[in-house]
């Protein structure tokens, strides 16, 4: 039976790799930025934004093939898209299916917005945040971080 | 290893045991010779004169001996040497470090290369937990912790003795109230943050309206580079300036405390009240620099 072309697949599947689905609209190319992925990138990449999601509103979606995410990378996204779930394809199976989840404490994930802290300086050191209720709060200064945290990725 | 940093690491116990223990040396034990031979270094890559002169006094009371740097220039952070490599090394030649520097979270990145124990004893605009508990204990010996009415005057945006204390008033049953002149009040992630850990916080806008129902007025330094000319600084530091006049029917306990120094915010006619209690304060910092050294060191 042929498909109807608008029922269509948007992004056909990949052999290996990550897909990374349910990432709140509009943060895929952040999601990108993230993961080290920029123009001359060497890996088949797609990108699809504003899909509709089954359980309705919208979604973006990435799929990187031959790649597959480290934790430490897949707590990075949590951060700007808390609902993203990621799967791990192997020869167009799904081998791993997980959610995000932001840890409870981010060492070396997000740069502190004060320009008095010790972590903007050039110690040896990775910066460290706690994740509370009210934001992140930096181990070193306590500053705590609010709003914009997807600019302050490292 | 135990290292104090900051006051937000410190359990109500934790306080208490500590205050406890000033309050043991400060009436009974003022010379004990309980860190004999061990030598500490009194790190202060930022001046502080009333803070390394009272962890040096404290450290000479115990019989320890100061190792003391108190110059960027000349030494290794001016060749540029990260904090990092200078505690790793000054670590393996003393028994504690005691560091002040212009960095907020220094003391905190000091503990994680350092081998001895360290003490925060102020990073920039950051942490100063020497100061919040001689604040606690100079309250202490007035009155209860707990059930008390305490109120916050001055900067309260920029003052970081101000937070510390509110921070660690939130272990005891105290109700906060802030009295700041516009621009100056409380940041709202602070406030917030105060709130979240069951803190009762409330505004006022003059200390008239509140200054009668309080037991402790704690007052802190409006800095003249917060304001954009001398001429606001001068209206705004003038209306906040405690007198003779504001204590004059305040409840009969109540006390005056202020960290120092002082740019005019407390009338020196203040000073012989009863309720002036910041030089007791200030003398506080010994015995209460002593119980820190003795916790961690010994």
């Amino acid at each position: 039976m042929t498909k109807n072309p608008e029922e269509g697949l948007l992004i056909s599947p990949i052999r290996n790799g990550t897909v990374i689905d349910h990432i709140t609209a509009g943060e895929a190319l952040s999601v990108l930025r993230i993961l080290g992925i920029t123009g001359t990138t060497r890996e088949c990449l797609s990108v699809a934004t504003n899909v509709k999601s089954c359980e309705g509103g919208l979604k973006d979606i990435v799929k990187v093939e031959n790649r597959e995410l480290k934790k430490n990378e897949v707590d990075r996204i949590a951060l700007i898209a808390p609902n993203a779930t990621i799967n791990i394809i192997r020869d167009f199976m799904v081998a791993e299916k997980k959610g995000v989840e932001i840890p409870s404490i981010l060492v070396g994930v997000v740069r502190c917005t004060n320009p008095g802290c010790i972590s903007n300086t050039n110690e040896p050191i990775e910066t460290k945040f706690v994740v509370e209720e009210g934001g992140l709060r930096c181990l070193y200064c306590d500053n705590i971080i609010t709003s914009g945290v997807a600019e302050l990725i490292i | 290893m135990r290292h104090i940093i900051s006051i937000r690491d410190m359990s109500r116990e934790e306080i208490d045991s500590l205050l406890d223990k000033s309050e043991y040396i400060r009436k009974k034990d003022k010379y004990r010779r309980s860190l004999e031979g061990k030598l500490i270094a009194l790190l202060f890559f930022e001046p502080s004169t009333r803070t390394r002169m009272s962890f040096a006094s404290a450290l000479a009371r115990l019989g320890g001996e100061a190792i003391i740097v108190d110059s960027v220039e000349g030494s290794s952070i001016s060749k540029g040497e990260t904090l990092a490599d200078t505690v790793r090394v000054v670590s393996s030649y003393v028994d504690g470090i005691v560091l002040r520097h212009p960095k907020e979270g220094a003391a905190r990145l000091a503990c994680e290369f350092s081998n001895v124990p360290v003490i925060n004893a102020g990073d920039g605009a950051g942490q100063h937990p020497s100061q919040t508990l001689l604040d606690l204990f100079t309250i202490r010996e007035s009155m209860p912790l707990d059930g008390i009415e305490v109120g916050l005057l001055g900067d309260l945006r920029y003052g970081r003795t101000a937070h510390s204390l509110a921070h660690a008033l939130t272990h005891y049953d105290v109700r906060i109230h802030t009295i700041a002149p516009r621009s100056l009040e409380l940041p709202n992630s602070t406030l917030s943050g105060l709130i979240r850990m069951g803190a009762k916080v409330i505004e006022h806008e003059t200390l008239d309206s509140v200054i009668n129902e309080l037991d402790v007025l704690y007052v802190t330094r409006i800095q003249r580079e917060r304001f954009p000319d001398l001429a606001t600084y001068s209206k705004v530091s003038l209306s906040y300036r405690l007198t003779p006049e504001n204590l004059a029917d305040v409840k009969e306990n109540m006390i005056v405390l202020h960290p120092l120094p002082r740019a005019g915010e407390i009338d020196p006619s203040v000073d012989t009240m009863p309720q002036a209690k910041y030089f007791r304060q200030a003398e506080n910092g010994v015995p209460v620099r002593m119980a820190m050294l003795e916790e961690v060191i010994q």
